[in-house]
């Protein structure tokens, strides 16, 4: 990747040697101009974050008629302290909760299948990777009815289990693993098979081990899709008591907090659900950027 | 969601580090190949290991996905009200009576539908070319050579994708409300901002109503004609002032991850091809629109259609922020067939209405399908031809020999 960075700018130098005047101020202008929109757009991509920020801080007044401030005229932390004192702990439990099993879930159950795909040979190991892929292009969407019917079927309804059962696989994750697990040389596994070594005993203490990158990606990925994931946690339980983050801030919204807007409240409730995702994002961007899109995927 | 068929490419490991990914799949495929002798009491042992890795996936997706789906289709052939179970004596086949007041009987039901319809409709319109454009847009931007930031460009640009759509969808709302961030900035340039999440009126009829042309007196070729149980003056209305702000929200939001795509597409473009296209003196537009944009082609179909299939499904931004309203004019098939199910009781039209957005959805995905193999499937013919052609001209000489 640097040397290729390198190359390029060499590249690049020798052509600018080698072009005119002219084109020389061209490109320029064309560099200032690039420079203005890629900051212009960078503000109004971040803006919207900072108004978060500043609002949460805000009275309820100040908010209203000064919108656009990035300070808080008079700096209060009232939104933070009737947060704590309403059901968000309860809400941030919930998804603590949820989110770790379901990603401990994934990360242990999408490896194991998609190691077999990848590398146990087994009949029937094509036809299930071809339904894995169909799985994929299932809309989440039009799952919402048949998802609340099993589980009210299952007497799972409105309970942990029903939250965290549904997520504890995706066939996205499964073709993530498939598709690593491909890419790394088989020696090693087939000197410890050799040694006398169980299946299960390879893929834990051998393959594993290899496959840190994916498992890191996997795991970013299915914290994030868990600790944001809306529709499932709106049809799979209804007790207020079992609100995650996404379902407990949507019904701040939906009028729970009673009269006026009330939006620092509201803000501080969606800053403080931001922070885990984003402190995430930030020790493993690269990961994210690896995984991202492949989980543009939601399954 | 059909990332499959171009999806190898795009997997993990593609973008970052392609060379020593590709270099390791060879590796494995040769030994894998190398594998393929037979090998007895092994076999059987793997076999059985195989079954057991696979069970714990293949339960949860079986029990949560396929039989649900089965469930659910049963459930919109049936007159279950939600009460008890589905199976039970009391429910019974209906036949398609929850899909024909939809689709074809006249009234409150259909117009409701078609209405969702509509608004889903114009949602794609805007959302689809908006944010593959902006997402193009950032790529190419943040793709030069000598640019420096890239990294603190790339993240601001991503960050919004990784973040809850509720918290977003929240952040939005107070931006967009009636004494909030935009309508500031438009009073500052004397502009009379909406109030954006209470205004059902629809754009394309905001635009008509600069020529005098509006709900009072719409013409009345438009407002007699009826299809689906609107009139055409109701169907051509555009996507409402409150819509628009969701538009504005959704495009700015999924842009960073399609920007994503398009970038890994443009780092895998040979350095020499635009070198050459460079030192031939070729201007900056015609080299964008003859070299790179031809070689992001399939980058941009792959974008196209994961845009198009996903803007049939929003659903989360209409539960937070707007329910439908005002006037139903953010309802979609989506939330539509929640509602009709979990807060009207009517289970069996809401598994109709999420079989129907399923078609839909499928359609899309078979249009993708169709397009792209038909390219593949050309090239492929003429690759073949080719081989061809060189075998019949290289066994010439050979058969002559022998």
């Amino acid at each position: 990747m640097s040397t290729h960075h390198k190359n390029a700018d060499a590249a690049d130098a020798g052509t600018t040697h080698r072009a005119d005047s002219r084109t020389r101020h061209g490109s320029r202008l064309t560099r200032v101009l690039g420079y203005t929109a890629l900051v212009a757009i960078a503000l109004l991509y971040i803006y919207p974050f900072l108004i978060q920020l500043a609002t949460s801080f805000k009275t309820d007044a100040d908010a209203t008629s000064h919108p656009l401030s990035l300070w808080p005229q008079h700096f209060t932390t009232a939104a933070f302290s009737r947060l704590a004192d309403a059901d968000y702990p309860r809400w941030f439990a919930n998804s603590v909760v949820v989110s770790l099993f379901v990603t401990a879930g994934r990360v242990f159950f999408d490896s194991l299948a998609g190691y077999a795909l990848a590398r146990l040979r087994f009949p029937g190991r094509g036809t299930l990777f071809a339904a894995v892929i169909a799985v994929m292009a299932v809309p989440g969407v039009v799952l919402l009815i048949p998802k609340f019917l099993v589980l009210n079927q299952l007497g799972m309804y409105d309970s942990y289990s029903g939250m965290i059962v549904p997520l504890l696989a995706n066939a996205a994750g499964v073709f993530i693993m498939k598709q690593f697990f491909e890419s790394i040389p088989v020696s090693v596994e087939e000197a410890a098979r050799i040694d006398g070594a169980s299946t299960f005993r390879i893929f834990w203490s051998v393959v594993l081990p290899m496959a840190r990158p994916a498992l890191i990606t996997l795991t970013i990925l299915s914290f994030q899709g868990s600790w944001n994931e809306l529709p499932h946690f709106i049809v799979s339980r209804q007790s207020p008591d079992l609100n995650t983050l996404t379902t407990g801030v949507a019904s701040l919204v939906s009028g729970q907090l009673g009269l006026g807007n009330q939006y620092p409240i509201k803000l501080a409730a969606t800053l403080l659900m931001t922070i885990p995702v984003a402190l995430v994002f930030f020790a493993f961007q690269r990961h994210f950027v690896r995984g991202g899109t492949a989980g543009a995927t939601k399954g | 969601m059909s990332e499959p068929n171009p999806g190898p490419a795009q997997g993990p490991g593609s973008g970052p580090a392609p060379a020593p990914t590709a270099a390791a799949a060879k590796a494995g495929g040769g030994r894998g190949r190398r594998n393929r002798a037979p090998r007895g009491g092994i076999r059987d042992r793997e076999g059985l290991a195989g079954w057991l890795f696979v069970s714990p996936v293949l339960v949860v997706l079986g029990l949560f996905l396929v039989v649900p789906i089965l469930m659910a289709l049963w459930v919109s052939l049936s007159d279950w009200n939600g009460q008890g179970s589905p199976f039970s004596s009391g429910v019974h086949f209906v036949g398609a009576q929850n899909y024909s007041p939809l689709l074809t009987k006249s009234g409150l039901t259909q117009s409701d539908f078609m209405t969702s319809l509509r608004n889903n409709g114009y949602y794609v319109l805007f959302v689809v070319p908006l944010q593959t454009a902006l997402a193009l847009g950032l790529a190419l931007l943040v793709n030069g050579r000598r640019l420096k930031g890239k990294g603190f460009f790339r993240t601001a640009y991503y960050f919004p994708s990784v973040t809850s759509s509720v918290a977003i969808s929240v952040v939005f709302l107070f931006i967009f409300s009636s004494s909030g961030v935009v309508n500031s900035l438009l009073a500052k340039v004397g502009v009379d901002g909406p109030a954006w999440f209470a205004d059902p009126r629809g754009v394309i009829h905001l635009a008509l109503g600069a020529f005098g042309i509006n709900n009072d007196a719409p013409p009345s070729a438009l407002a007699d004609t009826t299809i689906g149980g609107l009139s055409l003056w109701d169907w051509i209305s555009g996507p409402s002032v409150a819509m628009c702000a969701i538009i504005v929200l959704v495009v700015w939001t999924t842009a960073g991850t399609f920007m994503l795509m398009f970038l890994a597409a443009l780092q895998d473009i040979p350095l020499e091809v635009e070198e050459a296209a460079e030192i031939d003196g070729t201007g900056r537009w015609q080299r964008f629109r003859h070299v790179t944009l031809p070689m992001l082609k399939p980058t941009l179909f792959l974008v196209l259609t994961l845009g198009l299939i996903g803007t049939w499904q929003v659903f989360d931004q209409i539960y937070v922020m707007t329910r439908g309203g005002p006037a139903k004019t953010t309802m979609t098939p989506a939330f539509l067939s929640y509602q009709s199910s979990f807060i009207n009781n009517e289970w069996g039209q809401g598994s109709a209405i999420a079989f129907i957005l399923f078609a839909i959805i499928v359609a899309m995905t078979l249009l993708q399908r169709f397009v792209l193999r038909d390219k593949d499937e050309a090239k492929a013919k003429a690759a073949t031809r080719r081989a061809a052609k060189a075998a019949r001209s290289g066994s010439g000489p050979t058969t002559g020999a022998a």
